[in-house]
């Protein structure tokens, strides 16, 4: 870890005022990621800002029926809250499935969707890593990259955006509500996160001294047909190899309405809206679900090692459209889906 | 044969450490003015400044949970946050749940179930489990055991863990009742 | 022992004597031990494999207020010479490793220089921009590659015992009307204790050295530092009196020690060395192991012959070996078996014993080949194996000193309920899962070493007994305690016992599950010898009722020295203190193993593990839902830490099995998922229902306590059992460790 001087911010004003002047500032709310990075020497910055005095931790309704839910107030806290809990079940439970108890007491909603790749090259200074260093190269293609992606990689970066919480902000078509010394902007989940391309290095669309104040959930939780189904390498406390988040809107046995992003298999949370086309208006069906799984995979690539994700994606689409179809998922649900 | 330099980003340019400054923590009730720099994690404040040990350092990474501690009666990971945010807070150690001569009823729903072995990972676990309680979410075997989940035991001493903790929760519904 | 007694403890089930102080952190492990004037260093590793360190840039580093030192090749002074300096107790053949001795790197994240700085946070810091340049070579990692370079290793390794050969296999096999053949892999692993090695170095005025490190043995570390940097055993004294587990990883000095005892002498001041999580991945681990089984049966089941081939990794510059086919040599009735156990050196770090080293290994491959074969002779499993159960031990054509394994069989098929087993695969169903039951077992070796112990009684009637054995969760302090109260009747309460510091009488290095039997041994016998001394004050007593009597002839219970046979003519002991006018009374004495019955037996404990697993066929994962192993290790001391130690080896099972494995990109020669969040082990979430069960056996032959120990035993046969109950699931068959979830879409 390198030395850095550190303010804590009173205000949303003083925190981006304070971006600039340094050679590297970085904003720190749970601080679960970004410390994690600067011991690994993989994050340098000479200057944190420090958001946990900022009044940005509510969870509250919009004039419009939707949920706001402060940039630095905590997952457990989203995960646990009330509303969420009975109005966007699919959020509370892909929460509930990420990290720990004491890492969701700590990781805040803004910071969760700036975390950084698991990529294992990323972490690992002795190894190139072009998303770490530009131009190094990366190591993960023909290496060890069973985490790594099998959609919209390039052939300078095949990491994954880890988040659980994301998946299912994409799903729900959540906006990010940023602000900087020059105002604010909304950002559309979609939006938010990039693809690798020849800048793996850039995660997501912000510009430099932006910061996240809330996410935007819009009314529609989906809270009757829903799922958050993650595959991982143990039950708990491990990074997804393949998640589904899947929001359905039934009329009768037909689909009017469909939302599934996928998690572990990209660069970003990856929500197929041609999918979500083909099912709506179609049958609830096993032979539906399975068009649309096919449907996102069609252009996923294994890396050798990561081959089995694609058919995993599959049956994990399959799988998590028939829970939600069947709505057998309840908001009580918490865990049952974490570990299948 | 090729040549290789580590760190492979030095640029040659030293930082100079940032001086430290009296920092104030609540732990435990007492108070402890610390000189720290802002790159000291509130763990390595603990064991290393405060001179309680008793918060354990198994990763420092947040992939184990030995550090966890309660703070304003949370758990959280005391290795990835640093002393100078937590400015202000109450802080909780396995120090100051309870004593070898006056123990908490988990320390002793610890003992009672031989919930460890080497004890390394234990006023981690204990920590969690207090966390557990006052969130109030865990009650049935399944949920405990994912609440508690944050929580490395490389010796496997779950089933007494889940034991343990079963029993101070059950016990804490039925007072309620 | 009387039944009136409240001072028999053997056996029984007391809580762990020293839990207090680990449930409240009053416990102190290596790096928590305050000393004045503390510096900490912090190791820079190798980023390559193989090459030489051309230059290390320390002077930029040195410029950092606040950073005191920078060790490497280019300044250590000049130390021992010779490599019988570097050899430890359970150094295996070869060269050992030399931390910052030369220029050579010899496998990644090798140690290259230790930076020494005034708090933790500068050292961290100065080590992450220390600039080295490396000249690197061509590094060959790979086991694969080695399929035909295997030899035969010498007998470098204490406890290595090449291979018994017997009959010709290959007849026995040509015999046979069913046969089976296949490969069983495992990869590296790693030990992973909570507690990170670290050591703290306490430099004293005088320049004398108390070391506290995490060590499995304590002498065995003060020898290593004694001999390299010639130091007298009065100048560094070793500690340890918690360890946050060891596995194996601390049967060796790690380089922490070395480091830290370095710095100090060379600063003259204390110094604390910890190694960071990524680094405990940078010395010894459970080599990756290739085997090949072959086994063939006649009409009726029995085996008629047997062939087991294994192959692992050592370093380039030590020859690990570990008894990986040996056992398949003695679980089973075989008269015709070919064993052949081989090593091939790769730019790696010498591997290390892991808890049950080889025999995990072995016994997962010959257990599930045994399942494979009881498959295609379409017998039970379980019954396969009764028909091929061992009468004595073949490979050292000795009986067994005791064996229950056949009633460790009975009972755990009752308590898990094998007989409702349907013998065909993917007949079991739950909801949407397969659900399988799988069987497997094991054998380990029932060992004992010389150790010694004090034991001293105070007026007071208070106990204290020491021995420079470990604590690493094992029970040791709990065990030893229950052992030196029954010996002299005295309550828990009124004992203490002293362990880890090389101040006290000496102790093996805590493995090879044998400080129950080598240690327990000791502190009885040095009781005993107290209790002789006892009993000559309370014969000097006036109208002392045991005037005449011999040690054979009197008891110690219930604080009293009594008759066996006229039990109420006794004393009390805190009367003979009192009367006798003695501050303090102390004895001393030692045990080692007896080796005409070690000649004459095969000393081993066995166990049995049934394993249920649900399996998700469509997403491939696997939930081990239930495990009985019923364990046959002698007596048993403690019931309750026992069945920890056993409820950990299910644990380590079912992590062995599902979960566990370092992988190396072969490219860098380097370990990738190198850390606790990507080197999956168990979380609370993944344990459900475990029964442990101890059919005991007595044991006159094995030791004086009767015991066999129990850290090892139990983890075996568990992963083979759990890749057995996922075959009867779903009808595929994993011979690859872990059963990732691509193993089984």
């Amino acid at each position: 870890m390198k030395p850095f001087t550190l303010t804590r911010a009173e205000s949303v004003e003083a925190a981006v005022r304070d971006f600039t002047g340094y050679q590297e500032a970085a904003f720190i709310g749970g601080g679960t990621n970004i410390l994690d990075l600067m011991k690994e020497n993989v994050a340098e910055p000479t200057h944190l800002i420090g958001l946990n005095k900022l009044p940005l931790n509510k969870i509250e309704a919009t004039a419009d029926g939707g949920l706001r839910l402060g940039a630095t107030a905590t997952n457990a806290d989203t995960a646990w809250n009330p509303e969420v809990q009975q109005r966007y079940p699919l959020l509370s439970q892909a929460i509930l499935a990420g990290a720990s108890p004491q890492l969701r007491n700590m990781a805040t909603n803004g910071g969760n969707l700036m975390q950084r790749t698991r990529c294992y090259y990323f972490y690992d200074t002795a190894t190139p890593c072009n998303k770490r260093e530009p131009g190094s190269g990366c190591a993960a293609i023909g290496g060890y990259n069973r985490i790594h992606a099998i959609l919209g990689a390039s052939d300078k970066c095949i990491a994954t955006h880890p988040s659980d919480m994301c998946v299912a902000l994409a799903a729900l078509e959540a906006v990010v509500h940023v602000r900087s010394k020059d105002g604010e902007r909304q950002i559309k989940f979609e939006d938010f996160h990039r693809l690798p391309g020849d800048e793996p290095q850039r995660d997501n669309t912000l510009e430099p001294g932006e910061l996240i104040v809330a996410l935007e959930l819009p009314k529609q939780g989906f809270a009757k047909n829903f799922s958050y189904l993650k595959l991982r390498d143990r039950q708990s406390y491990a990074f997804a190899l393949v998640s589904v988040a899947v929001g359905l809107e039934l009329e009768g046995s037909t689909i009017k309405t469909a939302r599934l992003a996928l998690g572990g298999v990209a660069h970003k949370p990856w929500r197929d809206q041609d999918a979500e086309a083909l099912l709506e208006g179609q049958p609830a069906t096993e032979e539906t679900f399975k068009k649309a799984a096919d449907k996102v995979l069609k252009g996923a690539k294994g890396q050798g090692i990561n081959d089995f994700k694609i058919e995993l994606a599959k049956r994990a689409i399959v799988r998590a459209l028939k829970q939600a179809a069947a709505g057998e998922h309840k908001a009580a649900d918490i865990f049952t889906n974490s570990n299948p | 044969m090729s040549t290789v330099s580590t760190p492979s980003s030095a640029d040659g340019q030293l930082r100079p450490p940032v001086p430290t400054a009296p920092v104030t923590l609540r732990i435990n009730g007492e108070t402890h003015t610390l000189d720290l720099a802002p790159w000291t994690s509130l763990l390595d404040a603990l064991r290393e400044y405060a001179g309680l040990t008793g918060t354990k350092k198994g990763c420092d990474h947040g992939q184990c949970g030995a550090c966890t501690v309660l703070v304003d009666g949370k758990r959280i990971n005391s290795c990835l946050t640093l002393a100078v945010l937590q400015e202000g807070a109450d802080i909780t150690t396995i120090e100051g749940l309870g004593s070898e001569h006056q123990l908490h009823p988990l320390q002793q729903a610890f003992i009672d179930h031989d919930a460890f072995q080497c004890g390394y990972c234990t006023p981690g676990q204990i920590c969690s489990a207090q966390g557990l309680i006052n969130e109030g979410k865990a009650h049935s075997e399944d949920e405990i055991r994912e609440l508690m989940s944050g929580n490395i035991c490389r010796c496997g001493a779950y089933v007494g863990i889940l034991a343990a903790v079963k029993e101070v929760v059950d016990a804490k519904t039925a007072s309620k009742q | 022992m009387s039944t009136d007694s409240n001072t028999n403890f053997v056996g029984k089930a007391p809580s762990r004597v020293e839990g207090p102080k680990k449930v409240t952190g009053a416990a102190k492990y290596s790096a928590e031990f305050d000393v004045p004037d503390l510096a900490y260093g912090y190791v820079v590793s190798s980023p390559i494999a193989k090459g030489k360190i051309k230059k290390i840039h320390a002077d930029k580093v040195l410029s950092l207020p606040g950073v005191l030192h920078v060790f490497s090749h280019e300044n250590v002074p000049s130390l021992a010479w010779f490599d019988r300096n570097y050899k430890d107790d359970i150094a295996p053949g070869g060269s050992p490793f030399r931390p910052l001795h030369d220029d050579q790197i010899k496998f990644s994240m090798q140690p290259v220089a230790l930076v020494v700085a005034e708090t933790f946070e500068l050292a961290r810091y100065a080590a992450s921009v220390l600039t080295v340049d490396y000249e690197q070579q061509k590094h060959e990692t790979d086991i694969e590659s080695k399929r035909n370079d295997g030899s035969e290793p010498g007998r470098g390794k204490t406890g290595y015992m090449p291979p018994a050969r017997r009959e010709d296999a290959d007849k026995g096999l040509d015999q046979a009307e069913h046969r089976i053949r296949h490969e069983y892999i495992h990869g590296a692993q790693h030990h992973n204790p909570m507690e990170m090695f670290g050591a703290t170095v306490h430099y004293h005025p005088d320049g004398k050295l108390t070391v506290y490190d995490k060590t499995q043995g304590v002498y065995n570390c003060q020898q290593y530092i004694t001999k390299i940097f010639g130091l007298s055993k009065d100048e560094a004294r070793v500690v340890n009196l918690y360890m946050g587990g060891g596995f194996g990883s601390g049967l060796r000095p790690q380089y922490e020690l070395f480091l830290s005892v370095l710095a100090a002498l060379e600063l003259k001041r204390s110094v604390r060395v910890t190694l960071t999580r990524q680094q405990m991945f940078s010395f010894g681990h459970r080599p990756h192991t290739l085997q090949t089984l072959e086994m063939g049966t006649g009409p009726d089941g029995a085996l008629l012959g047997l062939k087991h081939y294994a192959l692992h990794e050592t370093s380039r510059f030590e020859e690990y070996t570990e008894n990986v086919v040996n056992w398949s040599g003695m679980l089973y009735q075989c008269p015709r078996t070919y064993l052949s156990y081989e090593v091939a050196p790769l730019d790696v770090y010498t591997p290390i014993d892991m808890r049950a080293p080889g025999a995990a290994t072995g016994s997962f491959a010959l257990e599930v080949a045994m399942d494979e074969m009881a498959y295609e002779a379409g017998l039970d499993p379980l019954e396969f194996r009764r028909r091929n159960y061992a009468e004595e031990d073949q490979n050292k054509k000795a009986p067994f000193s005791s064996k229950k394994l056949r009633e460790a069989y009975d009972e755990g098929a009752r308590r898990f309920g094998w007989d409702k087993r349907p013998m065909e695969p993917r007949s079991m169903r739950e909801g949407n899962k397969l659900v399988g039951w799988g069987v497997a077992g094991g054998v380990w070796d029932a060992s004992m070493q010389k150790a010694a112990a004090k034991a001293t009684i105070t007026a007071d009637g208070k106990l204290t007994v020491a021995s420079a054995a470990g604590e690493n969760g094992t029970g040791t302090y709990t065990i030893m305690t229950q052992i030196a109260a029954e010996t002299l009747g005295l309550p828990m309460e009124a004992v203490t016992f002293k362990l880890g510091d090389t101040t006290l009488p000496e102790a093996p290095v805590q493995g090879g599950s044998w400080t129950a039997a080598s240690v327990g041994s000791a502190v009885k016998s040095t009781c005993e010898a107290l209790g002789e001394k006892l009993l000559k004050l309370a014969q000097k007593m006036d109208d002392s009722p045991l005037q005449d009597a011999k040690f054979e002839d009197v008891e110690f219970v219930n604080g009293h020295i009594r008759l066996r046979k006229e039990p109420e003519q006794s004393v009390i002991l805190r009367d003979v203190l009192q009367v006798s006018g003695e501050r303090e009374i102390e004895a001393d004495s030692s045990a080692m193993p007896n080796p005409l019955n070690m000649q004459k037996y095969s000393m081993h404990s066995h166990n049995v593990v049934f394993a249920e697993v649900k399996v998700d066929e469509e997403l491939g994962t696997v939930h081990v839902s239930r495990v009985v192993n019923v364990v046959a290790a002698g007596r048993i001391l403690n019931q309750k830490t026992a069945r920890s130690q056993v409820l950990g080896s299910v644990v380590w099972g079912i992590s062995m099995a599902l979960m566990e494995e370092t992988v190396m990109d072969h490219r860098y020669g380097r370990y990738m998922n190198h850390n606790y969040a990507e080197y999956h082990v168990p979380t609370n979430a993944d344990i459900r229902d475990i029964e442990v069960h101890f059919v005991e056996e007595e044991d006159p032959h094995v030791n004086p306590l009767g015991v066999k120990g129990i850290g090892e035993v139990g983890l075996l046969g568990v992963a083979a059992a759990i890749t057995n109950a996922v075959y009867h699931a779903t009808g595929k068959r994993v011979r690859a460790l872990p059963i990732y979830i691509d193993k089984l879409l």
